[in-house]
């Protein structure tokens, strides 16, 4: 099944390794997860409200949005990264039902970053430290997260670096030395080496060449052929489309459409009117931008948050849709018969 | 006409960035430039808008040939050319609000007494509304800041625009509305487009032609 070093951290007993049976239990289940930032003056900016989703060992949920949507802030709430003025709320269930929104640091740092959620950075220039070579980081990691002893963590860093397919000519080189795209190897090589279940991917694509966006999201998605579930959060739709099993669309802190990904990129479509907007404006489609801006998360309508910008709000959109179904919609897009 | 020639430029020692490309564009047209990153086409782009003096090569700016760089150029040509670039938090002097920012190429060039039409003006066309333009950088989206970017380098009615990797941070339906108010302007004012990018889709479907950073070195126009 997997390979490499395996995690002695604490796993208790009954949980699954990761590839054993594929969507026997999900590796994560987020439940009405909330967060808000505390202001001066008693405000408070919602970034997330009522999140909700699972994922099931070697599926692929990406989570798409506008920049300021909240998606990021979502991703450092499951790793408890979240800056002090953070309130959150809800749960977030790893399978062995550990809550990482209620799991205090010790815990977090000791048993779940790098051993059992894999983060895979937006910038890996900024992630990878820029005076000390991609082996040296990568010995350090194996180092830290299976206590390996000094002389298995040469292999155990080669063999971390092969399943990124990072060249291992190019470990003894420092970060400035990579391309972009060595250096997203490079980057995800580290989120590997705890061989964790769930891999965690923040706009892992942003700023890359086409060719390079379809490369690292194609190897993202291939950590999940040996089991492990792949969380990804951006906002280029082609790299969704590209990798995606489950898309949850994302606006003003709400997902407002989960589905999946067959019917929301082909027919018939997304059924909220802010997914199927965010298709159309897509170059290779109309190419027309939505109306409008998204609400600040400081100061958000009380009914649904996409009526200013919507084509068929009507009176209902003065109250909030609930999500039922996997939509948040009054006037959800009726869904066109799929043509033969 | 702004015709790039046999231009060889690079930072520092080493291989130059550039070396002996040359690229014409016709006014009123727009000319998508494609590459991969690192190939280039940014430093390039930079020489286009006066903003990097190449080491070798001639720019010529509507029949002028570009001698000073930078702050150096002469108001005329150096506004000429408006740039949008790839980064907007880089682009944008995080102390002004958004109206101050759009505003700052009319102060710089004396021009003061048309702020007070040309900024709302172009604040509607890019959109954003009065309540965004009192803001900071550090209080809007990545979004909202280009926009704002974008309505900059439109203020001075630029007979050029070179759009450096202009939506690659951008969501969807924020790329397809600032390409539109890009267009509406060109439609406009006869303005000539340079687009710089990675996505051959994009430049495809924005501009009258487009070239691949390959078929441009070493050729003499």
């Amino acid at each position: 099944m997997t390979t490499g070093p395996r995690t002695p951290g604490p796993r208790t007993p009954g949980t699954q390794p990761p590839g054993t049976q594929a969507a026997a239990r999900p590796v994560l289940r987020v439940h009405g997860l909330s967060v808000r930032f505390a202001l001066r003056g008693g405000r408070y900016v919602e970034a997330v409200i009522d999140a909700g989703f699972e994922l099931a060992a070697g599926e692929c949920l990406v989570l798409v949005g506008e920049s300021g949507c909240g998606k990021s802030v979502l991703a450092s709430a499951l790793l408890g990264l979240l800056p002090g003025n953070a309130q959150t709320a809800g749960t977030a269930l790893l399978d062995d039902g550990l809550d990482l929104l209620a799991a205090d640091e010790r815990t977090l740092a000791r048993t779940v970053r790098g051993r059992r959620i894999g983060l895979v950075p937006q910038s890996p220039a900024a992630h990878l430290t820029p005076v000390r070579t991609v082996r040296s980081q990568l010995e350090e990691a194996v180092r830290e997260l299976t206590g390996a002893p000094r002389a298995g963590r040469r292999a155990a860093a080669e063999a971390a670096a092969a399943r990124a397919a990072f060249p291992t000519g190019h470990l003894d080189r420092h970060p400035h030395e990579l391309s972009g795209g060595l250096a997203q190897r490079a980057a995800t090589a580290l989120a590997l080496v705890g061989d964790a279940p769930l891999l965690l991917a923040d706009e892992p694509t942003t700023g890359l060449d086409r060719d390079l966006v379809h490369r690292t999201a194609d190897e993202l998605r291939a950590h999940t052929r040996d089991g492990r579930s792949l969380l990804m959060i951006t906002h280029d739709l082609a790299a969704a489309a590209r990798i995606a099993d489950t898309v949850a669309v994302m606006y003003a802190g709400r997902i407002v459409e989960l589905a999946p990904a067959a019917r929301f990129f082909g027919a018939p479509g997304p059924r909220h009117p802010y997914a199927r907007g965010l298709l159309a404006a897509l170059p290779e489609r109309e190419f027309t931008p939505l109306p409008g801006n998204p609400p600040a998360l400081s100061a958000l309508p009380p009914g649904c948050a996409f009526a200013a910008r919507c084509p068929a709000a009507g009176p209902a959109c003065a109250e909030r849709p609930a999500f039922t179904g996997g939509l948040a919609c009054h006037h959800p897009a009726v869904p066109e018969p799929a043509r033969a | 006409m702004l015709e790039l020639r046999s231009i060889t430029a690079g930072h520092g020692r080493g291989t130059p960035a550039v070396r002996d490309v040359s690229l014409t564009l016709e006014p009123g047209t727009s000319t998508g430039l494609l590459g991969p990153s690192g190939c280039g086409k940014s430093t390039l782009a930079r020489v286009a808008a006066l903003l990097h003096r190449p080491d070798r090569g001639t720019l010529v700016l509507d029949g002028t040939p570009v001698t000073r760089w930078r702050h150096r150029a002469p108001r005329e040509q150096r506004t000429a050319v408006g740039v949008v670039f790839q980064q907007p938090r880089l682009a944008a002097d995080p102390r002004l609000p958004l109206h101050d920012l759009i505003a700052e190429p009319l102060r710089a060039c004396g021009r003061r007494p048309e702020v007070r039409t040309r900024v709302p003006e172009l604040a509607g066309r890019v959109g954003l509304g009065a309540d965004l333009l009192g803001r900071r950088p550090h209080e809007v989206s990545d979004g909202q800041l280009q926009r704002a970017c974008l309505a900059r380098a439109l203020v001075l009615r630029p007979r050029w625009l070179v759009c450096d990797e202009m939506t690659a941070m951008l969501d969807a339906s924020t790329a397809a509305a600032l390409v539109g108010v890009v267009e509406e302007y060109r439609a406009d004012t006869g303005a000539g487009l340079l687009a710089v990018g990675h996505d051959p889709v994009l430049l495809e479907r924005w501009c009258d032609r487009t070239v691949h950073w390959s078929e441009l070195a070493g050729r003499t126009p």
